[in-house]
């Protein structure tokens, strides 16, 4: 594909984030699609294509009043986005669709209209992973940490260090669900889940969602908001099941998609200005630094711990303190984010679907 | 009520051969008859070559700790944390998920690297899970 031919020309999170006892997941939906609708300044019926996941397109499209003519419904995971960003790019490219409306929500706190998940006792996850006590994301994505510390030298006070500089961001964010400072004591003497994390080294469930709008870079200057250029992507999945990865020293979804966004992109590493690398545990921000190639694994962990990635310095990392982070790197290219990396110019967005099972990379740019 | 259930695997055509070696105290592995690849978990076709001429045969049951968490909370039905879910290396190459019986699920018993030996824990009848026991000797 090539770079900065479609832009980001609407991005909005829901009306209200964190706890929202008040809206279903169909309408968390809605609210972050009608919120990117009226920041790109359209109407509904612009709206021919649609992307979303874990709802049907049909649900949210339904449920919206949308009619369009390319639809994606690709589900992946977390990451399951940031692959419709890439299709959609696509779509427009060929001529199948002018408009793309991505949404994505999650009553993951309040739980309400939340589809159930479930493992069949005859899939292959229900045989030969679900009886050995699996129970939920905690107990499933950090079981390749501790080879990922032997082999690299990580230590646990350096794998600590990332939910300390996250937190730092998260500060400066007005929608962060926690603000207040941490230390690295603080993380190692919070709440054991499943060694060898503790409650800070793993995620917030929230409610919540956001939206985008893309269209080609052509038309995108007649929008209200600064174009966000898509510049490269890439996305790749490995395995549903954690155990069979091909190694717990790296991710091979993440080994595949980072490269091609770089490479489509045509930047090297030093390109960079901001980074978003999707934290739902400690671990990720250092498998992502290591597969995408920004260093060797051995350093990531110091890489953090030194602070590298805090405010200020020199990759700014998870610059609204995790999450939703596509939607952080379109507030920087558009240099409204709370947390503005000062001129800022090609942001990194990468992704994780299930427990390593898929990935997803977009380089952004607000030059074309 | 009753006493919640561990989740009971149920097999498939394409698995229930490896169900029947559990039962029968055998750890069964698939061997590729073209390129020689082992792999778990069962299908009837290599997914290193894709050839359709796979054997079943009968592994070690030996192999090493490669990984593993100790869960403390959400603990699964059936289970009484903490307990260690781990990942085991098989000498024929391909990795299995596993508990570790026999050991404190303690990271200071739980060494990376340790020899593991496979056991037979039966669930029911009709289910047999193989897990892994620290190797003697």
């Amino acid at each position: 594909m090539r770079s900065n031919q479609v832009a980001v020309v609407g991005a909005a999170e829901t009306t209200e984030l964190g706890v929202v006892p008040n809206a279903s997941q169909l309408q968390l939906h809605a609210d972050a699609a009608l919120n990117a609708i009226a920041d790109a300044g359209l109407k509904l019926s612009d709206i021919d294509g649609f992307a979303t996941a874990v709802e049907t397109p049909q649900q949210v499209c339904h449920y919206l009043g949308i009619k369009p003519t390319w639809v994606d419904g690709t589900s992946v995971g977390g990451c399951s986005f940031m692959l419709h960003v890439r299709h959609a790019a696509a779509a427009i490219e060929a001529g199948l669709c002018k408009t793309v409306l991505i949404t994505h929500a999650e009553s993951g706190k309040s739980m309400i209209g939340k589809l159930p998940r479930s493992t069949p006792a005859d899939s292959l996850n229900g045989q030969f992973e679900a009886p050995y006590g699996v129970y939920g994301p905690p107990s499933m994505f950090p079981i390749p940490v501790l080879r990922f510390m032997k082999t690299y030298g990580i230590t646990h006070e350096q794998l600590a260090s990332v939910a300390v500089v996250q937190r730092e961001w998260a500060a400066r964010n007005p929608r962060a669900m926690m603000k207040d400072p941490i230390t690295v004591a603080d993380v190692l003497n919070s709440r054991m889940i499943a060694y060898p994390f503790r409650l800070l080294q793993c995620c917030l469930v929230t409610d919540g969602g956001g939206a985008l709008i893309l269209t080609s870079a052509d038309r995108a200057r007649d929008f209200p908001r600064k174009p966000v250029y898509i510049m490269g992507t890439g996305e790749s999945v490995e395995t549903p099941m954690v155990s069979q990865m091909e190694t717990f020293n790296s991710s091979r979804a993440f080994k595949t998609a980072g490269p091609l966004a770089f490479k489509e992109a045509g930047i090297a590493h030093k390109d960079v200005d901001h980074l978003m690398i999707y934290d739902a545990f400690a671990h990720l921000p250092l498998f992502g630094l290591g597969d995408l190639g920004f260093m060797p694994h051995e350093e990531t962990g110091k890489f953090i711990a030194d602070g590298n990635t805090r405010p200020g310095a020199k990759l700014p990392l998870n610059t609204n303190g995790g999450g939703l982070s596509y939607q952080e790197s379109v507030r920087q290219m558009r240099g409204i984010a709370p947390a503005q990396v000062p001129n800022a110019k090609i942001s990194v967005c990468h992704g994780v679907g299930g427990m390593f099972a898929a990935s997803g990379t977009i380089v952004f740019t607000n030059e074309r | 009520m009753a006493e919640p259930q561990r989740a009971r695997p149920k097999p498939t055509p394409e698995t229930q051969h490896f169900w029947d070696g559990t039962k029968a105290g055998e750890l069964r592995l698939q061997r590729c008859d073209a390129c020689a690849h082992v792999y778990f978990p069962p299908r009837p076709f290599c997914p290193s070559c894709a050839s359709r001429k796979v054997s079943i045969f009968k592994a070690s049951g030996k192999g090493f700790l490669y990984s593993y968490v100790i869960n403390h909370r959400p603990a699964a039905p059936g289970f009484t944390p903490p307990y260690a879910i781990a990942v085991v290396e098989l000498a024929e190459g391909p990795r299995m998920m596993s508990n570790i019986i026999d050991c404190p699920q303690t990271p200071e018993a739980l060494e990376l690297d340790m020899k593991l030996e496979v056991a037979f824990q039966e669930l029911d009848d009709k289910i047999t899970l193989p897990v892994f026991r620290p190797a003697k000797g």
